[in-house]
Parts: structure tokens; C-alpha cells; sequence
């Protein structure tokens, strides 16, 4: 939704995993439709928040944008050009400029490697410099996300939770990445660390410009961070627009319920609740027309076979048959 | 209120020692609070806190190393800490159930759900198998899951997150509990399924007139559940009171942090305000009030002696040398 060029693009992103029973080609039982045709950018310097429940492919959607899964279908653009192939951007380029913060810094961080060295670790790989210029990289990382220059020579078992996930977003930082993808970065950690390392993320995107691809199940966070949230469920962007229009009046029912389901964060903000039935339905065999109908409470007939295409409704995309006009 | 309190808790202390006897741990030190039948107490708190220990303290099932070393549990006008293990045996069930965070680990992977919801009624009011069976398909039911009739012969790998959490459910109110503890109920569930499961306990209670006592680190749990709160940090309570009050006039340091650091859905992109440090390492804590290094608001005062509790306004209560009114 930016005139800038966006950092990356996705476009038509598809991937399915294929369930095959038996150990040598057996026979084709169908695909989870873990991600089935999302798209959207991301601009320099935004935040774009995935939200969704489990299955919804979201981490799938950070491990297709990180390289990590070989889309089935769609494509990345990064920078405006495809990756891989004839004329398209240098794999190597792409990782170098996408980096990643993951849940838990207890399993992110190898427990003997000291510090400075998992810091260091994407620069010595990456470019080719001095050992002094590295010490000097590493001091300035640690300073930028809070730690003493000391740290580096310890190990991650001698910090706590929260320092680690310092220490990840350092070393994520370490090769001067255009986005970073956050998954859950702050749910592992107590609740009075997670204000820190919130505050944190947003103060080095306002100093180096980073863009971040965050991915959260906590919704005031996502929407507290994020410039754009994107709503999913299984697998496909049911709403997308700006995190304000989207969190004060989201249009979509599921995301309605899904908002409505946050906790409050005040007895005195407590809202009409909309208690959904039943439960996420598996993406191997997810719903025909609308992927949500069997749970939505305002389906209508032709919910159940003709799927609604994402639609500009009130500033915002949503893809729901009660918002078109011709209807 | 004028009727006798369903549970009070007085002066409670739980320490862990260490095997020599030589390093102490005082996860809940001197907690106090009270329960009326149908009220909702929500105790928060971070990891290591003490509000764990001190659901389990109720109970009276802690680990080996945990020592109640003082206080009162008085429940249905008895001091639980008087009763003998068989005694407790009769109460654990029947009288205070608890649901705990993972129903995948409280629930038998071995038993139909049949059998695991027959088996408290079974044993706490000897009923037959074919009474205690028609009993569980009517909890199910109650409990909202659908085709009852058939699920109590599957075992809990064929049921979903959420549904396995309403079993658990079903099996503490099996007795008809006076008092459902309930430590992180739906951490483990997705938002939508968690607000299935939060108004399911809402009905329950109302029902069956329970009284229930969330433990979590999820202020919003309290915000939308809760009529009364209390913080725990460092083993200690550092205020309680009701929810609203609390909210709108926090007395203690912490609690105004932890309610101020989280971020809220409707005002978007204004900085949080962080709590700087770390939560204390509780084998050393800090001297004095245990909060004060962390404390923006800490005067010399708190560095050396650990403050009592104060009467801050009706209700309520904290431990805060600031709150002292003299």
C-alpha cells in the first residue's frame, strides 16, 4: 500500500505438503494447504503483522519468505526482482538481507559457542573482514541492543531469557539486513521482559530502517508493532490492511471473532463477545467456497461453493461475500 | 460479606530446601487472602513467582524438597494443613478440583474418556460403572462436546487441544467441587478456542456456584474474568483487591509496571513502559523488598527492610512502603 519499492514481495505464494502413505511413492492422499495463494509487500522500514491460530500458515508463510520451504506455487520478490533463476536476484544476496529472530532463544542459540562468536558468525560468513573489525562489529551490536561489551565473551547459558533474545536479535543484525522476520520473538519470555525487547525491535527499526515480518498469536502486540496486519486462516489472507483499521473495525467474521477473542487489557475494555463453534477444520481438506463458512456465523448460500476474492472494503482488503456490492 | 469465607488463606509460607538443609528457597512467603463461594480470584505473577507453588500448597501436593513451613489453609471452616494425607484424598477431587496448563499430561493416553471421567465419581461417591459412565456422557455434554454417546469410548489422542482441555474440565467438576484452581488454563489453546473455553468456565461456575481462582501471567485472563486479583513477586503477595479498582488505581509499584508494560489493542505505536531488569533470582533475592531493584518509584527505605502489608483502600491491599498512609 506504499509508493516505495517494497523490500519483499510476495506474490501468489503457495505451498502445499503432499501426504503420501507407503515408502515408495504410494499413493497421493492430497496436500496440506498449509499456505494457498497469499500475496502482499513489504515496505522499507514497515511492519507487517501475520496473525492467525495454529495451522493458519503462518510460520509456513516465515519459512517460505526465509527460504526454508521451496514454495509450491507463487513466487518472492525482493526488491522488485524474482528470485533465483536467469536475471533474478543472487540467492546469497537475498539471505544475506533476510534475517531472522526465532520463539525460543533457549533452542536458537548454540550453548557452546560463546557469545561474540554467535554474533560474528553471519559477518565471518558473509563478508570478508579483519579479525579487529569483527571484535569492533561485535562491540557495536551489543551496544545496539543493550548489552555490555563483556557479554560477548560469555556463553548463552549464563543469560537470562530475555538477554538471549537480545543476544538473537544482535546477531540477526550482524550483516545489516533490509527485514528481519520475527517469529513469536517475545512469546517465550516473562511478561515483564516482553515491554523490553517490544521496545527494543522498535527502536532500531526507527534507527537503521529494518523492516520486520512479525508473527505473533498475541494480537495487541501485533497490532501495537505493526504498521500493516495481515489476517490468515488456513492458509489463505482473509483481511489485510492498516493495523488501525484493522484492529479498531476489522469487517472479515472471522477476524471480528478473532479480535473479539483477545483479552482484554482492562475490565472496562471488555467487548461483545463472539464465541465461534467449533474448531479449525484441517488444511488437508479445508472447506470449499469460503474456507471459514462452517464456523462463520453470517454464511449464506453461496459461502459454501464459490470462494471470495480479497476485496477493497472501507480501507482495507477482506475477502468476504457480505461486503459485495453486486450481492 | 457477611457469610464465613469458603477459603482463607492465612500467613502461608512453602519453602524449598535443598537436600543438605543449607539453601532455602521461599517460594510463597507469607500469603494471605480470602475466597467466597462464587467469587473468581485471578493470581498473577511471572515464572518463578511462587503462584504455582502456591495452588499446589492448597492442594497439598507439592514436590518432595517443599516444606509448608507456616500458616493456615482454612477451607470449608477446616485448616486443610490439619488433615491427614488420607483426608486429603477425600477433598483432592471432590471438594477442590484443579486444570492444569497441558491436558495432554492429565490425561491417560491409556483410558477411554469414559473412564477417565467415571473414575473420580467412582471413587470419591462409589458410584457403579454403568451410573458413573451415564453421569460422564451428561458432563460431556456438559462441557459442550458434541455426540457425547460416542466420545466417551475414543481416547484422547482423537480429540483436539481445545476439546481434551473441556474434558479435563469435565473430570474437575465430575463431584460438584466447592473450589476449581485452574493454573494457566489456556495457554495452550489457540484465542478463538480459548474464549470457547473461558465462557465455558464462566457457565460452569455460575451453574454450580463455584469458586474459582486462576492462575496466570495473563492480566488480560483477569481483566475478563476475575473479581479479584493478586500479584504475586518473589514468593510474595504484593497487592490484591478487586479487579476494577486495581486496574484503575494500582497501590504497588509492580502491579502499575506490569499493567502499564502491556501493550493494548486500541492505542497503537506509543512506546511501553518496560520494566527495566530482570525477575530475581529467588535462591538470593534482593535485601529488603525484593521488587526494589527493579523499582522505579524505590526509596532507601526498601533496600533494607521488606515492607508489611498495608490497607490501601477498601479491599485493598499492598506491600509497598510508599503505600504506608502514616
Amino acid at each position: 500500500m506504499s509508493e516505495e519499492m517494497p523490500i519483499v514481495e510476495a506474490v501468489n505464494l503457495t505451498k502445499h505438503f503432499a501426504l503420501k502413505r507407503g515408502l515408495f511413492s504410494g499413493a497421493d492422499r492430497g496436500a496440506v494447504r498449509a499456505v494457498d495463494g497469499i500475496s502482499f509487500a513489504i515496505p522499507p522500514g514497515k511492519t507487517l503483522g501475520v496473525v492467525g491460530e495454529s495451522g493458519c500458515g503462518k510460520t509456513t508463510t516465515a519459512k517460505l519468505v526465509l527460504l526454508l520451504e521451496e514454495p509450491t506455487g507463487g513466487s518472492i520478490r525482493f526488491l522488485g526482482k524474482e528470485l533465483g533463476g536467469l536475471g533474478g536476484v543472487n540467492l546469497r544476496d537475498y539471505r544475506k538481507s533476510v534475517q531472522a529472530v526465532f520463539q525460543d532463544p533457549f533452542a536458537s542459540l548454540n550453548p557452546r559457542m560463546r557469545v561474540g562468536t554467535i554474533i560474528a558468525e553471519p559477518l565471518v560468513t558473509n563478508e570478508a573482514i579483519e579479525p579487529p573489525e569483527v571484535k569492533r562489529r561485535i562491540r557495536n551490536l551489543l551496544e545496539l541492543v543493550g548489552l555490555p561489551d563483556r557479554a560477548a565473551d560469555l556463553f548463552p547459558h549464563e543469560f537470562s531469557g530475555g538477554q538471549r533474545q537480545r543476544i538473537a536479535i544482535a546477531r540477526s543484525l550482524a550483516v545489516s539486513p533490509k527485514l528481519i522476520v520475527l517469529d513469536e520473538p517475545v512469546s517465550a519470555l516473562d511478561v515483564s521482559i516482553r515491554a523490553q525487547i517490544l521496545n527494543l525491535l522498535r527502536d532500531l527499526q526507527a534507527r537503521l530502517g529494518v523492516s520486520y515480518l512479525f508473527i505473533a498469536h498475541d494480537l495487541a502486540a501485533v497490532a501495537h508493532m505493526s504498521h500493516e496486519i495481515a489476517v490468515m486462516y488456513l492458509g489463505q489472507i482473509v483481511e489485510m490492511g492498516l493495523s488501525e483499521t484493522v484492529a479498531r473495525d476489522p469487517k472479515h467474521p472471522y477476524t471480528q471473532a478473532l479480535f473479539s477473542a483477545a483479552l482484554p487489557s482492562h475490565p472496562e475494555d471488555i467487548r461483545e463477545d463472539i464465541i465461534l463453534q467449533g474448531e479449525v477444520p484441517s488444511p488437508v481438506n479445508p472447506p470449499g467456497g469460503c474456507r471459514f463458512h462452517p464456523r462463520c456465523p453470517f454464511a449464506m448460500p453461496r459461502c459454501t461453493d464459490e470462494p471470495p476474492p480479497l476485496m477493497l472494503v472501507e480501507g482495507r482488503l477482506t475477502a468476504c461475500h457480505l461486503y459485495d456490492p453486486k450481492a | 460479606m457477611t457469610t464465613p469465607p469458603l477459603l482463607e488463606v492465612k500467613d502461608l509460607s512453602t519453602h524449598f530446601v535443598s537436600a543438605a538443609g543449607t539453601r532455602v528457597v521461599r517460594a510463597v512467603n507469607e500469603v494471605s487472602f480470602t475466597l467466597h463461594a462464587g467469587e473468581t480470584l485471578g493470581i498473577v505473577g511471572e515464572s518463578g513467582s511462587g503462584k504455582s507453588t502456591l495452588a499446589l500448597t492448597i492442594l497439598r501436593i507439592l514436590p518432595p524438597a517443599a516444606r509448608i513451613v507456616q500458616g493456615q489453609i482454612n477451607f470449608e471452616g477446616e485448616n486443610l494443613l490439619d488433615k491427614s494425607d488420607s483426608e486429603m484424598q477425600h477433598i483432592r477431587g471432590k471438594r477442590i478440583a484443579m486444570i492444569l496448563q497441558d491436558p495432554m499430561a492429565s490425561l491417560n493416553p491409556l483410558f477411554s474418556i469414559g473412564d477417565q471421567v467415571a473414575e473420580p465419581m467412582r471413587v470419591h461417591e462409589h458410584m457403579g460403572r454403568g451410573g458413573a459412565w451415564a453421569r460422564a456422557k451428561e458432563l460431556l455434554g456438559a462441557v459442550r462436546i458434541s455426540a457425547p454417546e460416542t466420545r466417551v469410548r475414543e481416547y484422547p489422542h482423537q480429540m483436539s487441544g481445545g476439546m481434551r482441555q473441556r474434558i479435563v474440565g469435565a473430570i474437575a467438576i465430575s463431584c460438584e467441587p466447592a473450589l476449581l484452581i485452574a493454573d494457566e488454563p489456556t495457554t495452550s489453546l489457540d484465542l478463538t478456542i480459548q474464549a470457547q473455553y473461558l465462557s465455558l468456565l464462566s457457565d460452569l461456575q455460575k451453574r454450580y456456584h463455584l469458586a474459582l481462582i486462576f492462575i496466570t501471567h495473563n492480566l488480560g485472563i483477569v481483566a475478563k474474568m476475575c473479581d479479584k486479583v493478586a500479584v504475586m513477586y518473589a514468593g510474595r503477595m504484593v497487592e490484591s483487591g478487586p479487579v476494577r479498582q486495581i486496574f484503575n488505581r494500582p497501590a504497588h509499584p509492580y502491579t502499575e509496571a506490569l499493567l502499564r508494560s502491556i501493550p493494548r489493542l486500541t492505542d497503537r505505536r506509543e512506546r511501553l513502559t518496560a520494566i527495566e531488569g530482570q525477575p530475581p533470582d529467588m535462591t538470593s533475592p534482593p535485601s529488603g523488598c525484593a521488587f526494589h531493584p527493579r523499582c522505579p518509584k524505590a526509596i532507601e527505605r526498601c533496600q533494607e527492610q521488606d515492607p508489611p502489608i498495608f490497607e490501601v483502600a477498601e479491599d485493598q491491599r499492598a506491600r509497598c512502603w510508599l503505600a504506608d498512609g502514616r
